[in-house]
């Protein structure tokens, strides 16, 4: 009656030998230090899910599960777990003997409490999925079953750490969760425990000695030091005072000069679940921009690999439409838009839009994104290739709180984005392009303004049909639209470098990369 | 006794003078685009209106702009900066917890680039328009026009990277477990490298200010009788010469005293030196704004005590100047 879905301890393991078949029996003892940049605000997981909060929190607080590179469920907190037929129930049994870090015990009472209490209340992603959710319940000490309205297959995506974390329900129910002494002091399930936190200057994590899972964790301890200079950061990882960086700690341009030193190593695996889908994004409420030939004539003009070459020196693909190809149902059966800065000539023509003296067709405001070097390079890149082509841009220079406050305004014609895509289109794709999602004063939305029925239909019924090939067919066919109809200029999938000492082994063994709890971290001869 | 009352006063008007910062600077951080929840929920990579509407409640950003103001107003009267929004931690804890390690940076970059600046300066101007003076002319010229984060870079390739002799950032070796002599001797090798970068900058200025002055002071009829009488020249110089030019250098040593707090910025970020420069500046960028607004309050506070002393200073330095109604 149900559909096994469970991956036993054993699979874990085949993949942490495949990813070191040349290693010895893991080691014991040692410390781990990585850079963590921005510092984090807090560590409280459930209530702050910034990119250096996971990667710091991950080591502290678990989810239900965790997934493989192809996005496959694989335990964690569960340890086994069955979907039914009809799609609605979803029955987790949770692992025995895990304690909180203070000694009480984890039980499904603290799962109900985080799914079903904390988290609706705090975090904005949980919400969304929680929407659909008709129950949770806890029929005994170990098990959990939730109920939803109607069927929602990409629900199995919801429970990596940063989108479920499990919450201690004996420290935080009845109390205001914001206001709450733990937050400071964060106790989780996790492989390693908080110590410290020097402001300014590092996050001490220790080995959590009553680990549920035996003879784990390898390491003693975890050290993140906040280096706030990206120059510094590198000279860091060159003296070998940090053994890994993560995300964009180093500027794109220096990763393959670190990549070539003896001591270092680089993979780009580990981004999978998040899949960074960089775009120019378009406001498309405004001439000329709201004409799709327009929107065309911009994918043609930018040379997108170049982009991915000499901008963000090779860290992933080409972006070939709206869903990344780590993420499910990616197909690659959609319209292309080569570098053919004449075709895009041709398309303004059509519209009109015919160049003045100067050779200028039309004028519009540009807005960079401020997340660093590379991408202020990568504006004055389009900007550049859009003059061939006779589109003026106005680079207009912001930081993060103004760029935050004018595009969630829709204040600006073109800008730069990059989301997250939680594994599932439904999760991460959808918000972007259906018009349900248009919320002004709202970042991460339909910021754009993009309206379109079909795709509205598409997308909400591959969110509820539960057979997957009739969902791929759905989402190939939304694929199709999206491309033709460029609501984005999609241009890189990213996938960010992790940089480590050789000597550490399994830093990076599943899709949630250095968000991953740990415990299976050592240190190799 | 007019010291007392000249003290007292300064501390009276200081107050209206802290009241009108206080507003002026609550109103400007206002003026910025973004405010902490939409900055927040955009680094969260997901966001929902709710989530938003909840974090300004919690930044208190849900009142009006007045009663924002009024409420601050009352609450720093009362000695309390707030909470940090964003890091739900007392302001003042926060300044308390960075600031050691900025007067440690700062105070030793201060007397070194002081003394050593105000060595070179006379150096040069008893040896002006010889090499000496050339050489310090223009190392001093070099130091000051030279940016100050990329003296920092060169000195990290340099001692850091390929001599390997001076950690490169930081301010105490993580997980070493130091305790005692050890301790400090290793928060002393972390300070070389951004003291130096940050002295060297107003250690240029000092030994400019300082042979300037000396040369003036040179000229004087005063001088020339000294010499004339026979006096040792390292007298003329320490006595008669250093005393009357220093008066610029106090000057400038007072405006730098009021930037020991605030002013570290640049190399507080390159060194990874955790102190309160750098809180203030990522917390402008979070717009934190009770952060920043504590930090402010702080270094105005500190310019003043500092403008007071440097004005009494002035009357023990020179008799000639009296502290004034």
């Amino acid at each position: 009656m149900f559909r096994r879905a469970a991956f036993m301890a054993s699979a874990a393991a085949v993949i942490g030998v495949a990813a070191s078949a040349y290693a010895d029996e893991p080691k014991r003892g040692g410390q781990l230090s990585a850079i963590i940049n921005p510092e984090p605000p807090i560590l409280m997981l459930g209530l702050n899910q910034q990119g250096p909060t996971q990667a710091v929190a991950g080591k502290i607080y678990q989810s239900l599960l965790t997934y493989d590179f192809d996005l496959n469920p694989m335990p964690s907190l569960a340890r086994e777990w069955e979907v039914a037929d009809d799609g609605l129930t979803y029955t987790f049994h949770l692992q025995e003997g895990v304690t909180w870090h203070d000694g009480e015990a984890f039980t499904a009472a603290d799962a109900v409490f985080s799914l079903d209490e904390f988290l609706p209340e705090t975090h904005p992603r949980w919400r969304q999925l929680y929407r659909n959710v008709a129950s949770i319940d806890a029929p005994d000490d170990h098990t959990l079953v939730i109920e939803l309205e109607e069927p929602f297959p990409a629900f199995i995506m919801a429970f990596e750490t940063a989108s479920a974390p499990m919450i201690p329900k004996h420290l935080y129910e009845g109390t205001d969760y914001r206001d709450n002494e733990w937050n400071q002091t964060p106790i989780g399930t996790g492989p390693f425990k908080f110590e410290e936190w020097n402001r300014g200057s590092s996050i001490h994590l220790v080995r959590n000695d009553d680990y549920w899972k035996d003879g784990k964790p390898y390491l003693d301890e975890i050290y993140f030091e906040v280096i706030p200079d990206a120059a510094s950061r590198v000279t860091a990882l060159e003296t070998q005072r940090v053994h890994m960086s993560r995300g964009e700690d180093i500027e794109f341009f220096d990763v393959p000069r670190v990549a070539q030193l003896d001591h270092l190593e680089v993979t780009t695996q580990g981004w999978e679940m998040f899949a960074p889908h960089a775009w120019l994004e378009f406001n498309v409420r405004e001439e000329p921009i709201s004409d799709k030939r327009f929107r065309q004539a911009v994918m043609h003009a930018i040379d997108r690999e170049f982009i991915l070459n000499n901008i963000f020196f090779g860290s992933g693909n080409v972006a070939t439409g709206p869903i990344s190809s780590s993420t499910l149902f990616y197909d690659d059966n959609v319209p292309e838009y080569e570098y053919d800065p004449d075709r895009a000539r041709e398309l303004l023509d059509e519209m009109g839009l015919e160049p003045d003296g100067n050779g200028v067709r039309t004028e519009l405001r540009l807005l960079p994104i401020p997340y660093g070097e590379a991408w202020d390079r990568l504006g004055e890149y389009v900007r550049q290739q859009l003059i061939e082509v006779g589109i003026q841009t106005d680079l207009e220079a912001a930081d993060a709180g103004t760029w935050a406050e004018r595009v969630a305004n829709w204040d600006y014609d073109m800008t730069f984005n990059y989301l997250y895509q939680y594994g599932d289109p439904a999760i991460g794709v959808s918000r972007s392009y259906i018009s349900d999602n248009i919320q002004r004063g709202t970042l991460f939305t339909n910021t754009m303004g993009y309206e379109n029925e079909e795709v509205d239909r598409l997308f909400e019924e591959a969110a509820r049909e539960i057979d997957p090939e009739r969902r791929q067919e759905l989402y190939t066919e939304v694929q199709q639209i999206l491309v033709e109809e460029v609501p984005v200029g999609w241009l890189i999938e990213l996938e960010f470098p992790t940089i480590y000492d050789v000597r550490f082994e399994n830093l990076v063994t599943t899709a949630i990369g250095t968000n991953e709890t740990y415990d299976d971290v050592y240190i190799a001869e | 006794m007019a010291i007392l009352e000249f003290v007292g006063r300064r501390l009276f008007w200081a107050i209206f003078v802290i009241l009108g910062i206080v507003i002026l600077n609550f109103i400007l951080l206002r003026l910025a685009p973004g405010d902490p929840a939409a900055i927040m929920a955009g680094q969260s990579g997901a966001t929902d209106p709710e989530y938003i509407a909840q974090l300004r409640v919690q930044f208190g950003l849900d009142q009006p702009l007045y009663m924002q103001l009024l409420t601050y107003i009352r609450d720093v009267a009362m000695l309390d900066l707030g909470m940090s929004g964003r890091q739900q931690v007392p302001v003042i804890d926060l300044i308390a917890r960075r600031l050691p390690a900025t007067l440690l940076l700062t105070i030793t970059a201060y007397f070194l680039s002081l003394g050593l600046g105000v060595l070179l300066g006379v150096l040069a101007a008893r040896r002006v328009g010889k090499w000496q003076d050339s050489v310090i002319t223009v190392l001093a010229l070099l130091a000051y026009a030279t940016p100050l984060f990329w003296i920092g870079l060169m000195l990290i390739l340099l001692f850091s990277v390929t001599l390997g002799w001076l950690p490169a950032y930081g301010m105490r070796t993580t997980g070493a477990g130091l305790t005692g002599m050890a301790y400090v001797l290793d928060i002393l090798h972390h300070l070389i490298l951004p003291m130096v970068t940050l002295g060297l900058f107003y250690m240029a200025v000092y030994a400019r200010l300082a042979r300037a002055s000396m040369l003036e002071v040179a000229d004087q009829d005063y001088i020339k009788t000294a010499v004339a009488k026979g006096l040792p020249d390292g007298r003329v110089t320490r006595a008669h010469m250093l005393r009357n030019a220093v008066l610029p250098v106090i000057s400038f040593a007072g405006f730098q005293a009021g930037h020991l707090v605030g002013g570290a910025v640049l190399v507080e970020t390159v060194f990874a030196w955790p102190g309160i420069g750098r809180l203030a500046f990522d917390a402008l960028l979070q717009r934190d704004y009770n952060v920043l607004l504590g930090v402010f309050l702080f270094t105005a506070i500190m310019v003043i005590i500092f403008n007071i002393i440097t004005d009494i200073i002035y009357t023990l330095v020179d008799p000639r100047i009296e502290v004034g109604r």
